[in-house]
């Protein structure tokens, strides 16, 4: 496929580029950069648009196989395009749950169905059951680029320092879902004034910072790269940035809503703010974005959880945790941190592409913009203003705990393997 | 003075001083129905009332049928062993069926805190809240409000004090954002396991101990303890809770001697509180179910739009 964009701003701050050019993709790879350029096939006018890398989400519930009803390979995918992703780690707690190579081979069998790039992880526990390690070398060799039992945290220790050596010995990251469930059952939100205020039985922060700490502490000892899952509080975020410090190999992930939502959203009981970990105070989010700022937060990923109405529109108590996310990431990120906090486009790409792409240890084609490499890039209006609406998702689900809101910057357009997408 | 402009009662949170004392006046009128020979007034005459009782309830769901009755409504009951919740139905394809049948007021209990504020903007019928979950039970509250304005002549300034499992209690929740609005001195006490998050950025005095709680305090207002808490640690024994915060004959020698002592019901005698105490002259628990009626019944009254017309006799 030939296709010329003309015109963008390109923010590539891997290769120290940003700058208006043009972009020439010919047979699906980048063929040049540079002014004035000419190309047969179809033509972009991307004056006023800004071209980057696209975006790369670590943390995506595919739901495939065994909650089709929620989101598949094949919906997850399109909703993940839609918001400029090109790339994502799908999380292991299928049904069956990944834990066996047959699941991983089936879900890579679907991948390379669809114009997207998945990377699954597997289970650290077989039946994320907490007891036993799964095969993981046989899962790696089936493809997986991490292990994780996300949704459940291993509480048991000793399990733990054996999955952390056990995966570093595979160049595995283990990812932790920290979430001492002793602390926070029954909970549906942070406790706090506004569960106090709410009557909702709450979710207490240090069920998150004491399951981070231990966490950090078997890092150490076992010398693997940790990765904190869709943190949201203070505390943890001062125990990782402390971890960074002593220069251990640990790297976090925070998603959009945490870093815009406070647990005041729960005011009218709506379902849509119910996730896990849940939606954390005022002081939080500014602890969060500050973080990602300075970098102890590595990077934004979705924590995308798809749920049907079924499963959503049920009492507080009873509704099921989780948002989707994939397609409104980039509109929060534009407003809330290039709009409101004015930080550089360079920072926005960092989180978004670059850095995912770092932890995953991927190719020159993501993260960057590179000459000669696959084209994985993105194509956003900064300055469009868009409404959240119910029917606009390509998502099989509608959980957004965005819905109604007027985001500003969206995507415009995405080159997955070379091929273009526009919704 | 106020109008009552509401559909629903879902709590005494988002209620207004003035909606609250407009309750406390208009349930002072409902007292004497009570006391007459037939009672009985036309006011909710073709008003249909389901009451609908998702988690057990007796003295909640009899007081309001009794008020429903004494208004001339036509009710229904439903209770969660015999609704087709057991059968899997969803709450809201119960309450839509329910509201089908053309009911014009719902009174409804649910264990999920929030049950009902989320029901309420999806149907037309008015909804009262009978508790739900954790979060309120803002009947109860106002007639604790009712009989604390009977005892002690005002609200304002008044010295009340929650005593137990103020973090598992609608009754307390519900209580504190009403008698903070209408200016009264709210300590909680209990052991710190069962104080609620920041309780104190609301308004309300925290203290863990009893003898400090109970020495000025004009109402003593007391919790029922689940004893199935233990179970959750929340406390190590039921004796050792009883030793710190029991009512009893010795703990009031240190309060004032007109202290009044509430209990929302049901009592655990020998527990939170002595038989001797319950039975003697401080409590009013008695007169709390009493006041019960009239209270539900302005409250029926108030949204259903009647008119003061209803309330003559026949």
């Amino acid at each position: 496929m030939n296709l010329l964009i003309k015109g963008a701003t390109i923010i590539d701050p891997q290769n120290k580029r940003e700058e208006v050019a043009d972009c020439l993709i010919q047979d699906g790879k980048i063929a040049e950069i540079g002014k004035n350029l000419k190309g047969e096939g179809s033509v972009i006018d991307a004056k006023g648009l800004h071209l980057m890398p696209g975006f790369i989400d670590l943390h995506t519930h595919f739901r495939e196989p065994g909650n089709e009803s929620k989101e598949t390979i094949q919906t997850g995918s399109k909703a993940a395009l839609k918001g400029g992703f090109v790339a994502a780690v799908s999380m292991p707690n299928t049904n069956p749950p990944c834990d066996h190579r047959a699941i991983i081979d089936n879900i890579i069998r679907k991948a390379k169905e669809v114009p997207f790039h998945i990377f699954p992880s597997g289970c650290i526990s077989k039946g994320r059951e907490g007891k036993e390690l799964s095969e993981m070398a046989d899962l790696k060799k089936a493809g997986i680029v991490a292990v994780t039992d996300d949704g459940d945290w291993v509480g048991d220790s000793l399990l733990m320092r054996r999955a952390l050596e056990y995966a570093s010995m595979l160049n595995l990251i283990v990812m932790t879902h920290a979430e001492d469930k002793r602390l926070s059952a029954g909970g549906c939100m942070n406790e706090g004034c506004s569960s106090t205020r709410l009557g909702l039985r709450g979710i207490a922060p240090v069920s998150e910072d004491a399951a981070v700490a231990r966490d950090i502490e078997l890092a150490r000892m076992t010398g693997a790269h940790l990765h904190v899952c869709h943190i949201s509080t203070a505390r943890a975020v001062e125990l990782v940035r402390r971890a960074k410090k002593e220069g251990l190999n640990v790297t976090a992930e925070v998603t959009p809503h945490h870093i815009s939502l406070s647990d005041e959203s729960l005011e009218g009981y709506n379902t849509n703010f119910k996730m896990n970990p849940p939606l954390r105070t005022k002081e939080d989010i500014q602890a969060l974005r500050q973080a990602l700022k300075e970098g102890t937060i590595d990077c934004v990923a979705t924590d995308h959880a798809p749920h049907t109405d079924e499963d959503k529109m049920r009492e507080m108590d009873d509704a099921a945790f989780g948002v989707i996310g994939l397609e409104t990431a980039f509109g929060i990120v534009a407003t809330e941190l290039y709009h409101k906090e004015k930080w550089p486009l360079a920072k926005i790409v960092d989180v978004m592409s670059v850095k995912p792409a770092k932890i995953l240890g991927l190719g020159p084609e993501f993260g960057q913009i590179k000459k000669g490499c696959e084209a994985n890039i993105v194509l956003v209006d900064l300055e469009k203003e868009w409404p959240v609406t119910h029917k606009e998702f390509e998502s099989k689900s509608r959980n957004s705990c965005f819905l109604n809101l007027k985001l500003k910057g969206r995507v415009a357009g995405t080159v997955c393997a070379g091929k273009y997408w526009k919704f | 003075m106020t109008s009552w402009n509401r559909k629903d009662l879902l709590g005494l949170k988002e209620l207004s001083a003035e909606e609250i004392n407009l309750v406390l006046e208009t349930a002072k009128g409902f007292q004497e129905i009570s006391l007459r020979s037939v009672k009985k007034v036309p006011a909710l005459r073709g008003v249909t009332v389901a009451n609908l009782f998702f988690e057990p309830s007796t003295r909640t769901r009899i007081s309001f049928e009794l008020a429903e009755k004494r208004l001339s409504a036509d009710t229904i009951q439903v209770a969660s062993s015999t609704s087709s919740m057991v059968k899997g139905e969803t709450l809201r394809d119960t309450i839509s069926n329910i509201e089908a049948l053309k009911v014009n007021v719902i009174v409804m209990r649910h264990s999920a805190s929030g049950a009902p504020h989320r029901l309420a903007p999806r149907i037309k019928a008015s909804v009262i809240n009978a508790g739900d979950g954790i979060n309120e039970h803002p009947t109860q509250a106002l007639i604790d409000m009712f009989t604390i304005l009977e005892k002690k002549g005002k609200i304002k300034d008044t010295k009340v004090t929650f005593v137990g499992d103020i973090l598992h209690s609608r009754v307390a929740r519900s209580n504190i954002w009403g008698l903070v609005k209408l200016g009264a001195k709210v300590t909680v006490c209990g052991p710190k396991t069962l104080l609620p998050s920041s309780i104190e950025k609301f308004g309300v005095k925290v203290t863990t101990d009893l003898q400090e709680a109970v020495k000025d305090a004009d109402v003593i207002n007391l919790l029922r303890i689940q004893l199935e808490r233990q179970k959750e640690s929340y406390f190590p024994s039921i004796r050792e809770y009883a030793t710190a915060y029991q009512i009893n004959r010795h703990i009031l020698k240190t309060a004032k001697p007109d202290v009044v002592i509430m209990h929302p019901g049901p009592v655990n005698r020998g527990i939170e509180i002595t038989s001797e105490v319950v039975d003697g002259p401080y409590s009013v628990i008695l007169d709390q179910v009493t006041n019960g009626l009239a209270v539900r019944m302005a409250v029926l009254f108030l949204l259903s739009g009647s008119s003061k017309e209803g309330i003559k006799e026949e």
